[in-house]
């Protein structure tokens, strides 16, 4: 028998003596990510078993990223109600609400490693692909299941390579590939398939790059988007964490529902229309378009190369006053970087406003909602009506690099034409 | 859980989360002020016509998004008894199974149903008889553990059982 890394990673995490794809298994779970979720519907359904204990509370990640700092009384009840559990049941990895986002802090901490099953309350905790683990999102009944037994019913699903090439060319970043192959599968495409990224394209990408594109592959409906392990993956868990991992490479001859060919040379800059994900269209149908407000961060991409290329393109440049921008980085820890490196300066300098790290503006939330009939350029994941505020206002999604040249101008802009 | 009737609310492809419960209500903190915005930015009336209309059937990518399981659970306390789609959502696929809610694939033609038809849906069977249409529709039956789930009324009481013993 020849496996898939889902497969693999499955086997070892089940006593069942049959992985195929379809087959239900149980499997144990490594680590289970919980935030705000778990004071929305988790507690509740928790306390219903009167159980007085969790499996494991070292296996818990908890952090509370989505109303941080609460904007609203609610919000701060939700956190109490978070925090109170935490303490209850012994958590050991609390986070509180200083860190940043779940799927940026999670991996900084050297707690997403090759060969894990992680699950998360959070339908984007696929990000954790990128290390070569498996990793996906799960409801709040679910998360009760793994808080009481470690273990949670699995379907095995059927793989997809997706064999990557070459180099992204200047100004043309991994949002605008994930966004071009969401485009091309749609947002069903993938339904509960694991996507596998393979290649030489896949290895020239950085681990910021894999994580973005690990964390949309949940748009086009995928259970898992998986990277292979190489030498800058291996650097990076190295520098992080002294924990054991194991890295899984899928066998030679396994087996494919399909495969994809992308040569990431040929990739340009792209955006999704309103108001789903596989909405696309080439940066030249757009170019010129009016926007109100030009957002950047998000666990999609608020990371240091996101940083650096909008810090470059912004640099003793103004941002045109009929728009503005938000910049939220996804991490205290980048955060922190960027202020290093001056990015912090630029941004500011330029006109733009700088906000704690939390999810905030990209689930509508707090520090940068938008108003009636408003337009956003945004480097987050979703422009479902209504994702970021009012229900007329309107989601351009796009990289960091066309977010940034856009705000410059206030209408949807080429990065390249910026850049070069 | 093998024999459901009710009548039908039709919906289009890529249903989200967010348009089910926009995020504006998460952080309600009783589950019952949430309900009453489910569906708002997209049919205003929805909560009206629930009463009424109490399976959904939908099209392709029903429950896209985000893992908010409120987005099931809002339907479950507005008295939804199943929903039909053409595909689901991985997540929300298993928060419907996980809360008991029965999830039916079915690729359907404009023809089948219409809004506000009579739908008795046998679930062990799977066959779905549109009393209204007079029309009965094979589906691809629900694995034998997932119908191991629905028939627990949901996880939870599968858990609560597997503890008491």
């Amino acid at each position: 028998m020849s496996f898939t890394i889902a497969e693999k990673i499955f086997k070892s995490h089940s006593s069942s003596n049959k992985i195929e794809p379809g087959q239900f298994i149980e499997a144990e779970i490594d680590l289970i990510m919980v935030h705000e979720q778990l004071g929305g519907r988790i507690h509740k359904e928790y306390e219903k078993l009167e159980l007085n204990k969790v499996w494991d509370p070292n296996k818990i990640f908890f952090i509370l990223d989505h109303w941080v700092p609460a904007p609203t009384i609610s919000a701060a009840q939700m956190h109490q109600d978070c925090r109170d559990f935490a303490e209850k049941y012994k958590f050991v990895h609390k986070m509180g609400m200083d860190k940043g986002i779940c799927h940026q802090v999670l991996p900084e901490l050297g707690f997403s490693r090759p060969g894990m099953l992680i699950v998360g309350s959070d339908s984007h905790t696929t990000t954790y692909g990128a290390f070569n683990c498996l990793s996906t999102g799960i409801g709040a009944t679910d998360v009760v299941m793994v808080f009481a037994t470690g273990s949670l019913w699995f379907k095995i699903p059927d793989s997809y390579k997706v064999n990557l090439s070459n180099k992204l060319n200047d100004g043309v970043m991994s949002k605008d590939f994930i966004l071009t192959f969401i485009g091309d599968i749609s947002t069903k495409g993938a339904i509960y398939k694991s996507l596998e990224f393979h290649g030489d394209g896949a290895e020239n990408l950085s681990i910021d790059s894999r994580m973005t594109i690990s964390n949309m592959v949940v748009e086009a409906g995928a259970k898992f988007g998986v990277f292979l392990p190489d030498n800058n993956l291996e650097k990076w868990i190295q520098e992080r964490t002294k924990k054991p991992y194991n890295i899984v490479k899928p066998d030679k001859d396994a087996e494919y529902e399909q495969v994809f060919e992308y040569d990431l040379s040929k990739i340009t800059p792209v955006v999704a229309k309103p108001s789903n994900p596989d909405n696309l269209a080439y940066i030249e149908e757009v170019e010129g378009l009016a926007i109100d407000q030009a957002f950047l961060g998000s666990c999609t991409n608020g990371r240091m190369e996101d940083l650096r290329i909008a810090a470059k393109i912004l640099k003793g440049n103004k941002i045109n006053p009929k728009n503005r921008m938000i910049i939220t980085p996804a991490s205290k820890e980048i955060y922190l970087s960027a202020l290093k490196e001056g990015l912090i300066e630029i941004f500011l300098e330029s006109g733009a406003i700088v906000t704690n790290s939390t999810c905030g503006a990209c689930i509508g939330g707090h520090l940068g909602v938008l108003g009636q009939d408003e337009i956003c350029i945004s480097s987050t994941n979703r422009n479902f009506i209504g994702r970021m505020g009012d229900p007329t206002s309107q989601i351009y999604l796009a990289s960091p690099a066309t977010v940034a040249a856009s705000a410059l101008n206030a209408k949807i802009t080429d990065p390249r034409e910026v850049l070069s | 859980m093998e024999y459901i009737e009710g009548h039908a609310y039709l919906m289009g492809d890529d249903i989200n989360t967010d348009d089910i419960v926009p995020s504006h209500t998460l952080t309600m903190r009783e589950p019952i002020d949430m309900a009453k915005h489910t569906l708002e930015f997209i049919d205003p009336d929805f909560v009206k016509k629930v009463n009424k209309l109490n399976i959904i059937i939908a099209g392709e990518n029903f429950g896209t998004g985000s893992s908010r399981e409120e987005a099931v659970n809002v339907f479950k306390l507005l008295g939804i008894k199943a929903i039909i789609a053409k595909s689901f959502a991985r997540i929300y696929f298993r928060n419907l199974i996980n809360t008991g809610i029965p999830a039916i694939t079915l690729n359907w033609e404009e023809n089948n149903f219409s809004s506000g038809d009579l739908i008795k849906i046998k679930l062990k069977e799977a066959i779905i008889e549109n009393e209204s249409k007079k029309v009965k529709i094979e589906f691809k039956s629900l694995s034998k553990f997932i119908m191991g789930i629905l028939n627990e009324g949901g996880i939870i009481n599968k858990l609560k059982k597997r503890f008491k013993n």
